[in-house]
């Protein structure tokens, strides 16, 4: 137990001393003035400010520069003092202890810009690399990996010998062959050694790097750095035409969203409905009033919020879609161009009727945290919140699939798809059947809202960006069949983003059209067709 | 017909009394000076108009208060013009031929002032246009209260280039699909092969109004600025498009230390409501922050958030834009003792105001007027951090001097000139149709 506590004793003080030197060899440097005149000081002069501090070494004053690169640090007006001020606590920026400033105290902001909190976040690596925390080493190790720089090189040696933990180690060496890479001291040996490192460790980055050292680089190197090039760009040009797959599945899982509920419709009753869209922007105002009343009154489940939202918005629009299917369409079967006029006239009204309400101006839903940010899958760049609405619209499909095939409502949609007037005489009551399905439909669209909240602007014209893009979805895939949406809205999706590095977004679009015009010249009903005589009617 | 005495004394009245009705509402019409205003309320620039339709209405009720115009009342016409430009050709004509207004103050997006420009020459009539554009136009019956490229753009880009903003070596220019960001671009991308930035360090793309999907797009912008240059985006961006790019970019994390994005059309109304922290030291170029702090500008945010009843809402450049055009006018129909355009357009330029941010603003010949540029970095509580600003005013400059097509054309509207596009090689007008 002794040696246990001396090993740990000694295991301390070894850490410590390399500040200790480090501290007592710029004792010139008089922090606390150097603190006290951040308060007023311009950018050029904060700039040398931070430099002094850096030069320091003392890890007293990681504490003030991360508070400055994070918006902490404030100047009160009144006493002329700098102190940190994180959410209601103030503190002194060198000792760390609590400050209570009298009522008069008047806080501003000391603000800096990028050039600042690039310098800053270079000198914090240099003096955190040796911490006791992972994290910390972690990202002071990334933060060499960005900003090389050759002084650094004996530090980066210190710390790899020292580190234990297998992760953090290897960001470290990575960090090394980069600063070893650009450093003209290094040997040829060294750097023709540091590049298959950096392949290996950089990740995507690799490129980067790679290719800003090419210019740099001795003779001898620029053969091998171009080799790692060429191999790392042959990879990158399979992963990018991945990448435009994902890309496309995401446009893809949206469209399917938005069209699965039209395919429904218009496949089970034939009725053109222009209020679709409407149903979608409903489903996202919904989403919106849902997140508003969990803020106001259950704060604790703002991450749940999409959640809840999910049945309320589907009640809620599946409720909308019953009423004007018995309110309005009921009357107007067997005409499809009064239908389609009527529907249109129903979507400007409920359009209205929500700016009317909320305004027209764009509604706010906050993003949960477990939709924010992305994740690197090899070489592919996933942004969460496009995966999750590509599980979500899977899910919504095969439960759709499941309604239709495995329940006794899905049976009699089929039916009265497939032959109305013998389902009829079967002893399907037709018109309930109709109203749920119209219901059922608009729900589906009422998700579409949901999701949509995520990567859209909620205004009353949301519905008016998708209405096309459905119908293309449906007329493509072939109407009343939900795999032919599947495809559908996939095959879209991936041609549209393949098409847009070429075209542009705005090309892109316009030449789907086109293609789909042609598509159906050949395939009038789309890619999987219903077959059989009752549906030639 | 025989009528009795009764119904012959109830006729002769109500024919008195009908005579005399039609008087008391042409009367009423005298006593007020209408003004319009031409913004969208509804569709994808909503988000960006209502604010100037309600400073409109702010500016007029305080020059109400003072007296207003002349001996008389303003009144504000109020028309929605929905984010649909030819339905803003439609209600601009409306405004001047049926409800009689004598200025119109509105338009943001510069498709929408190009569908209007024809009925202004046509019916002789004043439009103030509060908003940062692309130049390579000046037209008689109009103010460019707004920054031109010379006040805005080229700024924005020479602070990049400097070692201040980063020492930019590519350059993305990314704007929506219509006149304002082609022409700028096209002004940006002469401007900066002049600079002796190679042509494939300059990536251009348009999007449609209204675009959600920028993933591709994004992931674009981060491959190109992985070839060991320092990239920035030049953003001409508008509306609510906005929204969805810059969460693409939080969401697959591109920082602003990495690759700044200077945005000329996102200002204080854009962020507000939205949640900034992603998009810290991302930056903007205008004339007027509303974190400036100056006494006038003070004095402008409280009156401000007094009449709108809200400490939330906030002010922008365009709002600025509108104070000014709408003091200048003002000033003009006060000397010219007539708010018939011909006199106002006589007596506008020369006449100076201030602006908010301790400068002042004067209306040029070429019906353009002095600004300040300022470079602000986003905070993360929606407002801007002004990071670097011009020593003096820089007076608009309607022709670009980067485009070999412009560079010897000068705006002049007052005598002898009186020219939109006077070429100054060949002395002669090139006539007011642009």
């Amino acid at each position: 137990m002794l040696t246990h506590l001396l090993r740990l004793v000694l295991l301390t003080l070894s850490l410590l001393l390399p500040s200790q030197i480090a501290r007592a060899q710029d004792a010139a440097v008089d922090i606390p003035a150097q603190i006290a005149a951040m308060g007023e000081a311009n950018l050029r002069e904060l700039t040398q400010i931070v430099v002094e501090l850096a030069s320091t070494g003392d890890n007293s004053v990681v504490p003030v520069l991360t508070a400055l690169a994070d918006g902490n640090l404030y100047l009160d007006e009144t006493s002329s003092r700098v102190v940190i001020q994180t959410g209601s606590a103030i503190t002194d920026p060198l000792t760390g202890e609590a400050i209570e400033l009298g009522a008069e105290a008047d806080l501003s902001r000391i603000r800096v810009n990028n050039g600042l909190r690039r310098d800053i976040s270079a000198a914090l690596s240099g003096m955190t690399l040796m911490s006791d925390n992972p994290v910390t080493r972690l990202s002071a190790a990334q933060g060499f990996l960005a900003n090389p720089d050759p002084a650094n090189l004996p530090l980066l040696d210190e710390a790899i010998a020292a580190e234990t933990d297998a992760g953090v180690k290897g960001v470290m060496q990575t960090a090394r062959a980069v600063t070893l890479l650009s450093s003209e001291d290094a040997s040829i040996e060294d750097k023709q050694a540091a590049v298959p490192m950096i392949v290996s460790g950089a990740g995507r980055n690799a490129i980067t790097i790679l290719t800003g050292a090419l210019a740099n680089a001795p003779d001898d190197v620029k053969p091998t750095i171009a080799a790692a090039i060429a191999g790392l760009e042959q990879g990158r040009a399979v992963w990018g035409a991945l990448q435009n797959v994902w890309f496309g599945v995401s446009l893809g899982s949206v469209l399917l969203l938005a069209a699965i509920g039209l395919a429904i419709t218009f496949g089970v009753m034939g009725v053109i409905n222009m209020a679709h869209g409407e149903m979608v922007m409903l489903g996202a105002y919904t989403t919106f009033l849902v997140q508003l009343t969990i803020r106001n009154h259950f704060p604790g489940l703002l991450d749940y919020s999409l959640l809840i939202a999910l049945p309320v918005a589907f009640l809620v629009t599946g409720a909308i879609g019953v009423g004007i299917e018995r309110g309005v369409i009921r009357w107007l079967y067997g005409r499809p161009l009064e239908t389609l006029l009527a529907t249109w006239g129903l979507s400007l009204i409920l359009q209205q009727t929500v700016r009317s309400i909320f305004g027209p101006t764009n509604q706010m839903v906050i993003a949960p945290t477990w939709m924010s940010g992305s994740t690197e899958f090899y070489g592919l760049a996933i942004t969460y919140n496009r995966f999750w609405i590509v599980i979500f619209a899977l899910i919504v499909f095969f439960m759709l699939l499941l309604v239709l095939n495995r329940t006794p409502l899905g049976l009699q949609m089929r039916a009265v798809t497939q032959n109305r007037r013998m389902a009829s005489s079967m002893g399907i009551r037709t018109p309930f059947v109709d109203a749920m399905t119209f219901g059922l439909g608009s729900g589906i669209a009422g998700l579409a809202g949901v999701a949509l909240t995520q990567i859209d602007n909620i205004s009353p014209n949301l519905g008016q960006n998708y209405i096309i893009d459905s119908f293309m979805v449906v007329v493509f895939g072939g109407v009343g069949n939900l795999w032919g949406t599947l495809v559908g809205a996939l095959t879209l999706g991936v041609a549209n983003k393949f098409l847009e590095p070429y075209a542009g977004a705005v090309l892109g679009k316009i030449l789907i059209l086109v293609l789909i015009i042609l598509f159906i010249q050949r395939r009038p009903r789309g890619l999987f067709a219903l077959k059989g005589r009752a549906v030639e009617q | 017909m025989k009528f009795s005495r009764t119904t012959s004394a109830l006729l002769a009245a109500a024919l008195a009394g009908s005579l005399t009705l039609p008087m008391a509402p042409a009367m009423a019409q005298d006593e007020t000076i209408k003004v319009g205003i031409l913004h969208s309320l509804s569709g994808t620039m909503a988000i960006s108009e209502t604010t100037l339709k309600d400073t409109m209405l702010f500016l007029i009720e305080q020059q109400n208060a003072k007296g207003g115009v002349l001996g008389k009342q303003l009144e504000p016409v109020v028309v929605d013009i929905a984010s649909d430009w030819p339905l803003a050709a439609e209600l601009a004509r409306q405004l001047i031929e049926v409800d009689q207004v004598d200025a119109v103050f509105g338009c943001w997006t510069s498709v929408c002032r190009k569908s209007v420009l024809p009925v202004f020459e046509e019916l002789n009539s004043l439009l103030f246009y509060p908003v940062q554009y692309e130049g390579e136009e000046s037209q008689r019956n109009v103010f460019y209260t707004g920054a031109s490229p010379n006040q805005q753009a080229i700024p924005a880009v020479d602070y990049l280039m400097s070692e201040d903003g980063g020492s930019v070596e590519r350059w993305v220019l990314a704007g929506t699909d219509y006149v304002y960001p082609q022409t700028t671009n096209k002004i940006l991308e002469q401007y900066l092969l002049d600079k002796g930035v190679a042509a494939e360090d300059i990536m251009i793309n348009y999007t449609p109004f209204g675009h959600s999907d920028w993933q591709t797009i994004v992931s674009d912008i981060k491959a190109f600025g992985s070839a060991g240059k320092k990239t920035a985006v030049v953003s001409t961006i508008n509306g609510d498009a906005n929204v969805p790019f810059y969460r693409e970019l939080g969401n697959q994390g591109v920082m602003a230390e990495d690759i700044p994005v200077v945005a000329f059309s996102v200002g204080e109304e854009e962020l507000s409501g939205f949640d900034t922290t992603p998009l810290v030291g991302h930056l903007a170029a205008w004339n007027y922050f509303m974190s400036v702090d100056t006494p006038e500008n003070a004095t402008f945010i409280a009156d401000w958030q007094k009449f709108i009843g809200s400490e939330d809402r906030v002010t922008n450049d365009p709002m600025e834009a509108h104070m000014i055009g709408f003091n200048l006018w003002v000033k003009a129909v006060e000397a010219a003792g007539s708010t018939e355009a011909d006199a106002v357009i006589d007596s506008i330029v020369g006449l100076e105001t201030p602006n908010l941010t301790g400068g002042i603003a004067r209306m040029l010949p070429n019906h353009h007027i002095t600004k300040p540029v300022l470079i602000g970095e986003i905070q993360d509580d929606g407002q801007f951090f002004v990071v670097w600003e011009t020593e003096d005013l820089v007076p608009g400059d309607a022709w670009s001097d980067f485009l070999p097509e412009s560079a010897m054309l000068e705006a002049d509207w007052t005598a002898p000139i009186n020219c939109g596009n006077y070429n100054t090689e060949t002395k002669t007008c090139g006539g007011t149709a642009q």
